[in-house]
């Protein structure tokens, strides 16, 4: 095994992009679950958390870009740096919505939800679920797991469109609620994008360990 | 699809009892860039040396196989014309220690060329397409021994292409060479595909990603002979080797 600084190196960055993944896949889930039990402290740490991410992504670009520099990386080093950094920007704008739920959380404020969140809350364990299995089977360069996580966001998008009915009924009911069901959409519409990003990670997986460019959308 | 140049069918060679290339299988297109690389000891400049049979000057050499240039057979041919066809730069610049333009001209007057402006002509267009002809013009009778190692390296090619080659063979052409005359010789390799079929030998990945469109990666086996591993356009190999050992060296895991 030879070039050992730079062996070191590629670790340092699948270690960074890890510790990334878990601020992001929390800043989700706690995103979601401020939203339901109206805590606004939890929904304002979300979004400071946020800036966190930006930085350490910002990080993760400065070492693929000394490491292209300084190590010329070629084949599967190449297309793994190159995966890191589209990764990367995935999970960043992940991250944003997060924030973006966190956000909603806020405005709402204390206002009664108009239904609980049962929909919202399944896309976003869904969406939180493929991010993870799709970022381990990058960990693990398992290309056949990553074919196999896209067939999960049927489910997102079918949960998206039932939770768009509903909120259409409750406007139509009761037009005063019309400004929390508009923030709600945007909640669950953050979701199926989460689920979107997850897929495009999982098209970075693949090409990753195999070079094949797919398009599972 | 490209015309093929050069093709090696099950060509092995033979130092005495040692087999130093196993059966090499090779297509090389016709005006494109094809570089081979292994590392040291893989047969690579055996290869390169067997299109133009330089390796029989070495005694006890002995081949199997077949290697064809335009689909003819090259052992077969005169080997004086072979080379004239086939031509050569080196890692060192080797210049004669004649002037700039007997250098150029040397070639052409062993082939026959006896007409001084002809010669004239011959100089100017071989130190033109070599990129020198600029820097040299006014100083041709000066000694080529005074210029530079990254002009004396060019001025081996003009004298390489004085000959109207069809091949050109470098071996580790720009090793010896600055960074600086490293990207003249990169760039004028470039622009010399148009006319000819260039194959080189380099130890420099980098350079062998950047100039060549094909790539030919060697490797010894447990007999210690020189396999090709992998043979594809240089694009698919620096992004996606198909074979594990062509990763493995390319990456910079061993070798």
């Amino acid at each position: 095994m030879g070039r050992k600084q730079y062996q070191q190196d590629l670790q340092e960055l699948k270690a960074r992009m890890t510790s990334m993944a878990e601020i992001v896949r929390k800043n989700l889930r706690d995103s979601v679950r401020c939203l339901e039990s109206r805590d606004m402290e939890g929904a304002d740490l979300v979004i400071r958390s946020d800036e966190q991410v930006n930085h350490v992504c910002w990080d993760i670009e400065e070492h693929c870009i000394r490491l292209i520099a300084t190590q010329q990386p070629v084949a599967g080093d190449l297309r793994f740096i190159f995966s890191v950094l589209q990764i990367t920007n995935e999970m960043e704008r992940i991250g944003d919505y997060a924030k973006g739920i966190a956000r909603i959380s806020r405005k709402i404020g204390n206002e009664p939800l108009v239904k609980p969140l049962v929909d919202i809350s399944r896309m976003a364990d869904i969406a939180s679920c493929m991010l993870e299995d799709a970022l381990k089977a990058f960990y693990e360069n398992d290309g056949r797991t990553a074919a196999e996580i896209p067939a999960r966001d049927i489910q997102i998008d079918m949960l998206f469109r039932q939770v768009h009915r509903e909120l259409l009924t409750f406007v139509m009911e009761q037009p005063a609620n019309m400004e929390q069901c508009i923030l709600l959409e945007w909640v669950a519409h953050n979701l199926e994008r989460v689920g979107d990003r997850a897929i495009n990670i999982c098209e970075r997986v693949l090409f990753t360990v195999t070079g094949e460019v797919v398009d599972f959308n | 699809m490209d015309q093929i140049r050069l093709k090696t069918l099950d060509y092995s060679l033979f130092y005495g009892e040692f087999r130093a290339l196993n059966r090499i299988n090779l297509e090389i297109p016709s005006n494109r860039i094809t570089a081979f690389i292994g590392p040291s000891g893989c047969g690579k400049s055996t290869l390169l040396r067997s299109f133009n049979r330089m390796n029989e000057l070495i005694p006890g050499v002995r081949t199997e196989g077949s290697v064809q240039l335009d689909g003819g057979d090259i052992f077969r041919e005169d080997v004086v014309s072979l080379r004239k066809r086939v031509g050569m730069v080196f890692q060192k610049p080797n210049p004669f220690p004649k002037s700039i333009f007997d250098n150029v001209a040397y070639g052409p007057r062993i082939h026959g060329v006896r007409n001084r402006s002809r010669l004239a002509e011959i100089a100017e267009e071989s130190l033109s397409r070599a990129a020198l002809w600029d820097e040299v013009k006014d100083q041709l009778h000066k000694s080529a021994m005074a210029l530079s190692g990254g002009q004396q390296q060019r001025l081996c090619i003009a004298r390489a292409i004085a000959v109207k080659p069809e091949v050109i063979l470098m071996d580790e052409p720009a090793s010896a060479l600055d960074p600086v005359a490293t990207v003249k010789i990169e760039e004028l390799m470039n622009s010399l595909k148009k006319n000819y079929t260039i194959v080189i030998v380099t130890h420099n990945m980098q350079q062998a990603a950047r100039v060549s469109d094909f790539t030919a990666f060697l490797l010894t086996d447990e007999n210690r002979a020189g396999n090709v591993i992998e043979f594809g356009p240089t694009d698919r190999i620096f992004t996606s080797p198909t074979d594990r050992r062509t990763e493995d060296y390319i990456t910079g895991r061993f070798g």
